[in-house]
């Protein structure tokens, strides 16, 4: 027998899980009733995180998404795919699965945008009138940029470029195994553009030198990592924590070094160094291109005239990500001219903003919500450990957990926030409700 | 993390699992928390030979669950990386244990109903 406080003990422990689906619901403001056309041009992270809160936040508004390509993609996910912990369609979704109804979905792509007669044409001939236009296109991986390099190259004579989409990261995976199995130089590469998630290059370098380890191939590889600049990452202190850890797996980096072309048949790049070209021989390359914003943004005249000019960001406030000439216009996402910030964990930050500032502005008033540049990376440092790094416009670190999840510090919590927290945050993010 | 309202974890949880399977296993847990408190009512009194049973499940359970958790995010023992991780390790040890001792004790108590006393089992 046990004694009373034992009994209650057990019972306690029984009652915990019963705690949980009270005060589920959250103070929601009553909509707000209006007639205006809201246009999204593209149906990513960003513009469907954002229809479905305008969904919710407006009545009446005809909110209307334009994205030609019928799949959404998880793309935190490719990183996994191209280090053969997921399968490829572990990134993939139907755009239509994640939008509420009433909201239109044209797919179409966008062919121009004028900002001063506040017109959208598409590629099937129409042409839309908005009073809002969000710009969330995402951006343009311009593999063109790089001689001698063309997409079919991908997964065979060891080349990757885990960037392109769900199948080749997947092909990336192959050429990187391949290379693991046998060992030679890896080499990995980033361009000297404005990027997609800043971290990934330094993952899918880590995550390959892992995997050569595990297949106890350490003796007999050589990986280089080719930054474009004098940094490993933007953020200084990061940056000098990537470089220890760099020295600690024995991966040598090299710096100023922008891949400019690749020899598939000599299996040689070639570099872009102040010191003039440079020619690296490799076993693996990994090819990160330029990345630019579409066309047809950079035509519209929504652009930075004096920055990122060969980009073609748009010139929004980075506070307000409203842009600076044309008040009915925002951008989100990895096309908005701000500093930083081209990954979901922004966009997660940049709707509730975006959202507040234009349903403010069809109520006739100001919004108040600012963006501060946050960003966050689970820097990937091995298979089964990250360093969960974030930070802001200032190169500050604004951990979320502090003093329980240190940033620079390699955790299997962090990790395990990547592997299996990750994708399901996100996925409440595009139904409006993280 | 913006903030991490229930309604948030709610939501990532039913997003890990899916709504239909995550619902069923809070109500598949709910049952059997109802049924451990049932059993716990009708007996008036925790059985010191279930009790044993149970307690005796409760490693294998802690280990089932860190081996389940290692096994789904490709990471092992040696990914413990800091003070954090251990703490994480030993929750889910302790929620797996504590999750097998209950259900163990639910299920003596439903299969083998209280003999009359002097049988020696109950």
């Amino acid at each position: 027998m046990v004694n009373r406080r034992q009994f209650l003990s057990l019972a306690g422990i029984g009652g915990v899980g019963a705690v949980a689906a009270a005060n589920t619901v959250t103070a929601q403001p009553a909509p707000v009733s209006t007639d205006a056309r809201i246009v999204i041009i593209g149906a990513g992270a960003a513009g469907t995180a954002l229809a479905n809160v305008l969904h919710r936040r407006l009545d009446g508004a005809q909110i209307t998404l334009i994205d030609p390509r019928p799949d959404h993609l998880y793309q935190p996910g490719l990183t996994l795919v191209a280090a053969g912990l997921r399968p490829a369609d572990y990134v993939v979704s139907r755009t239509t699965d994640w939008l509420p109804p009433g909201v239109t979905l044209i797919d179409d792509a966008v062919t121009a945008v004028d900002p001063e007669t506040k017109t959208v044409e598409t590629s099937g001939g129409e042409s839309l009138a908005y009073d809002f236009l969000v710009t969330a296109p995402g951006l343009v991986l311009d593999h063109d940029a790089i001689e001698g390099f063309s997409l079919d190259m991908v997964g065979r004579d060891g080349i990757g470029a885990l960037y392109a989409g769900p199948d080749y990261a997947a092909r990336t995976w192959q050429a990187a195994s391949a290379f693991a199995e046998t060992g030679g130089t890896g080499v990995f590469t980033r361009p000297a553009t404005e990027m997609k998630c800043a971290g990934a290059p330094l993952k899918h370098t880590f995550l390959i030198d892992d995997v050569a380890r595990r297949a106890g191939n350490a003796s007999n590889t050589n990986i280089i990592y080719a930054a474009n600049n004098d940094a490993l990452f933007g953020v200084p202190i990061v940056s000098e924590k990537v470089r220890m850890l760099f020295q600690d797996r024995g991966i040598e980096p090299v710096y100023n070094h922008v891949l400019k072309a690749v020899d598939a048949g000599r299996k040689t790049a070639t570099f872009v160094t102040p010191d003039g070209d440079r020619d690296i021989g490799y076993d693996y390359l990994h090819v990160i291109p330029p990345q630019r914003a579409p066309d047809f943004i950079r035509q519209s005249g929504l652009s930075w005239a004096d920055r990122w000019t060969d980009q073609g960001w748009v010139e929004v406030d980075p506070q307000t990500l409203r842009h600076r000439r044309y008040p009915d216009v925002f951008a989100l996402g990895d096309v908005a001219g701000v500093p930083k910030g081209k990954t979901a964990a922004s966009v997660k930050w940049q709707v509730p903003v975006v959202e507040d500032h234009l349903v403010a502005a069809i109520a006739g008033g100001e919004g108040s919500k600012l963006y501060n540049g946050y960003t966050s990376c689970p820097l990937i440092t091995r298979i089964g450990q990250a360093m969960l790094v974030e930070f802001d416009y200032d190169n500050n670190l604004v951990p979320s957990f502090p003093g329980v999840i240190a940033p620079l510090e390699e955790l299997w919590i962090s990790w395990l926030m990547k592997e299996i927290a990750l994708k399901p945050t996100y996925n409440a993010m595009l139904r409006g409700r993280a | 993390m913006q903030e991490l309202t229930l309604g948030t974890l709610i939501a990532v949880l039913e997003e890990i699992f899916g709504p239909t399977l995550f619902w069923a296993m809070v109500v598949v847990a709910g049952l059997i928390t109802v049924a451990y408190l049932y059993v716990l009512v009708r007996d008036r009194a925790v059985s010191w030979r279930k009790f044993l049973l149970a307690q005796l499940s409760m490693p294998i359970g802690a280990v089932a669950a860190v081996l389940f958790v290692q096994q789904v995010t490709h990471s092992g023992f040696g990914d413990i990386g800091g003070p954090i991780d251990l703490m994480v390790l030993l929750g889910i040890a302790v929620a797996g244990a504590i999750g097998m001792a209950i259900l163990v004790y639910t299920v003596q108590s439903l299969v083998r109903r209280r003999k009359p006393a002097g049988t020696g089992l109950g």
